[in-house]
């Protein structure tokens, strides 16, 4: 299974990443390789099987439905690269 | 004195031998001199970890000390460690104070350790080598020119040189016990869910773990018994008591069935590390154990499946960081999609933006039920190999890894090589299963680890194998000339 240029970009636009037109090309050739290792998944037979997806099958455990978090807006904000009045900035959105 | 292990340190603290201060003082004046050939550490803790040794001398001198009070300690700066910056080996978060600590760490802070300082490690945890990180490459302190192992490289590396007595470390596909091999030294990956994950920071969620990398198994039962426990923080984290886990340590191993796989002494191991670990094997049985082969015959499949399931999940976990809310951010964003185009393109390395686009493609529409359900499909294939052997055997034990460490740049050509690397140890994380890896033997001067894999919860267990192999044999004693 090949994976062109253009499949990368679709993959990294749904990733919201930005490759060069070079990276693309190099992304698409070591797709090919790591398409090629997880292809090899096919010749296994799954068909009765449930997937697994946690080693330890166990549910959601689940807690009383009180308050416990503390406020630490502003402590946690002082980290943020744009910030006002208790508000995260980025470009504007609507016009 | 920055020769022994957290044992002997506690013991000699207790003695009083030495301070904590001065203890201390010796590793923060190594690491200045020595860690410029390793590249082992990120950051280093000088001014907080003196006054937590002399807060460990007070304590002491109150007669109010604990077993670990004062014994220096480093942590894979993957772990959020308050008011210090904790960058995950990434661009992306180089600027990341974290503004609370790990469960992990808070709990050897309550313990009473001193942090040296934050090791480096592969970006987000993804690599083999510890040579994706964001702040260079690690060298193994057996061979400069070699690679550590990875993700955890830097841990490893650290107690590999005397830079500290142990460290902590993670493990997703094999990241503690494969440097652990390259680097002669005990590395242990408890069962999935022993260890809190809280504030470490996520990779692949339903494998990452946290774990040890230690000069001997005395000294990761002693971690363990630190780390380990339920954490209402953390709801995978499992709700089973703890246990002492030194006190099985003296157990004998007879009558100890070891199941040998067929499928890990195949074709790709390296015929002198395969030598060195059937002599491992050996020195079971003179201690009582009985060798049976056993097959688990989904085990060529592992890899496969987790280059579909650790992206898949990692494409998950990394899309937090958009250059909104902490870490990178690109300069002069011209609109929101630039904004998080450009800080993950920016803030990413190459290994990871290529996971996490393995991740999304896996997970997109179309190719979701042939890949991401397929893959876990075959997780529940490994899981059921495991669950048969375990009828048969107590444990499991083979090579860490094909070969011995391999060097720096030499494979960087082509990712799937790198993820081969991984080829006995992955099936392990799968499963969700405890493992360990033990020195074993020296090919060239160079370390050879035994994989131990044991059943859910069986750290015990394995910390008893690993310390009764290591009273007979003095693999764990080796170290480079550093």
């Amino acid at each position: 299974m090949s994976i062109s240029a253009n499949d990368i970009a679709y993959i990294a636009n749904l990733a919201r990443l930005q490759l060069s037109e070079a990276e693309q090309q190099e992304a698409a050739d070591n797709f090919k390789n790591i398409l090629a290792l997880i292809d090899q998944m096919q010749s296994a037979d799954t068909d009765q099987l449930e997937p697994l997806s946690h080693a330890i099958e166990t549910s959601q455990p689940l807690r009383e439905d009180l308050v416990t978090e503390l406020n630490q807006r502003d402590e946690l904000q002082k980290i943020a690269p744009k910030c006002e009045q208790g508000l995260y900035l980025v470009p504007k959105v609507i016009e | 004195m920055f020769r022994l292990g957290i044992a002997e340190i506690s013991r000699a603290l207790a003695a009083g031998e030495f301070s904590s201060e001065e203890l201390t003082t010796a590793y923060l004046a190594r690491i200045k001199e020595k860690d410029k050939d390793f590249n082992a550490y990120i950051t280093l803790c000088e001014e907080q970890a003196l006054s937590q040794a002399k807060a460990a001398d007070s304590k002491r001198a109150k007669g109010e000390a604990d077993l670990l009070t004062g014994v220096p300690l480093a942590h894979k700066d993957i772990f959020c460690t308050k008011g210090i910056k904790t960058s995950c080996g990434s661009r992306m978060l180089d600027n990341f104070i974290a503004p609370y600590d790990a469960t992990v760490v808070d709990k050897f802070n309550q313990a009473g350790i001193v942090m040296l300082g934050k090791t480096n490690m592969d970006e987000f945890a993804m690599g083999s080598s510890n040579e994706t990180s964001y702040y260079g490459a690690v060298h193994n302190p057996w061979n400069k020119e070699l690679v550590p192992g990875g993700s955890s490289g830097g841990s490893a590396a650290a107690v590999a040189a005397h830079l500290c007595p142990a460290a902590t470390a993670t493990d997703t596909g094999g990241s503690i016990r494969q440097p652990a091999a390259f680097c002669g030294l005990t590395g242990l990956k408890p069962t999935y869910g022993r260890v809190s994950r809280w504030g470490m920071i996520a990779f692949a969620s339903s494998l990452d773990q946290a774990g040890t990398l230690t000069r001997s198994a005395e000294d990761a039962a002693l971690m363990l018994n630190v780390m380990a426990g339920h954490d209402p923080l953390d709801s995978t984290s499992i709700n089973i008591a703890t246990e002492d886990y030194t006190a099985d340590l003296n157990k004998p191993l007879k009558g100890l069935k070891i199941g040998i796989p067929v499928q890990h002494f195949a074709e790709g191991l390296n015929a002198d590390v395969e030598q060195n670990i059937r002599n491992a094997l050996a020195e079971f049985e003179k201690l009582g154990a009985t060798l049976k082969e056993v097959s688990l015959p989904n085990s060529h499949q592992s890899v496969s499946a987790y280059y579909v399931i650790a992206p898949a999940e990692a494409s998950a976990n990394l899309s937090r960081y958009d250059g909104v809310r902490y870490g990178y951010r690109c300069d002069d964003p011209q609109d929101l999609e630039d904004l998080y185009k450009r800080s993950r393109s920016e803030g990413f390395g190459t290994e990871v933006k290529r996971r996490i686009m393995v991740g999304t493609y896996a997970l997109s529409a179309g190719y979701y039920d042939a890949y991401y359900i397929k893959a876990q499909k075959i997780r529940r294939l490994i899981k059921n190999d495991f669950d048969k052997a375990f009828t048969e055997v107590d444990v499991i034990m083979g090579p860490t890894s094909p070969h011995t460490a391999f060097k720096i740049g030499s494979q960087t050509n082509d990712p799937v090589t790198m993820y081969l690397e991984d080829i006995y140890t992955i099936a392990v994380n799968l499963a969700g299963l405890p493992g360990i890896s033990i020195p074993a033997g020296l090919v060239n001067q160079l370390p050879v680890g035994l994989q131990v894999i044991g059943k859910n919860f069986s750290e015990s267990q394995l910390l008893n194998i690993a310390h009764q192999f290591q009273q007979v044999t003095d693999w764990h004693t080796q170290t480079p000339e550093v």
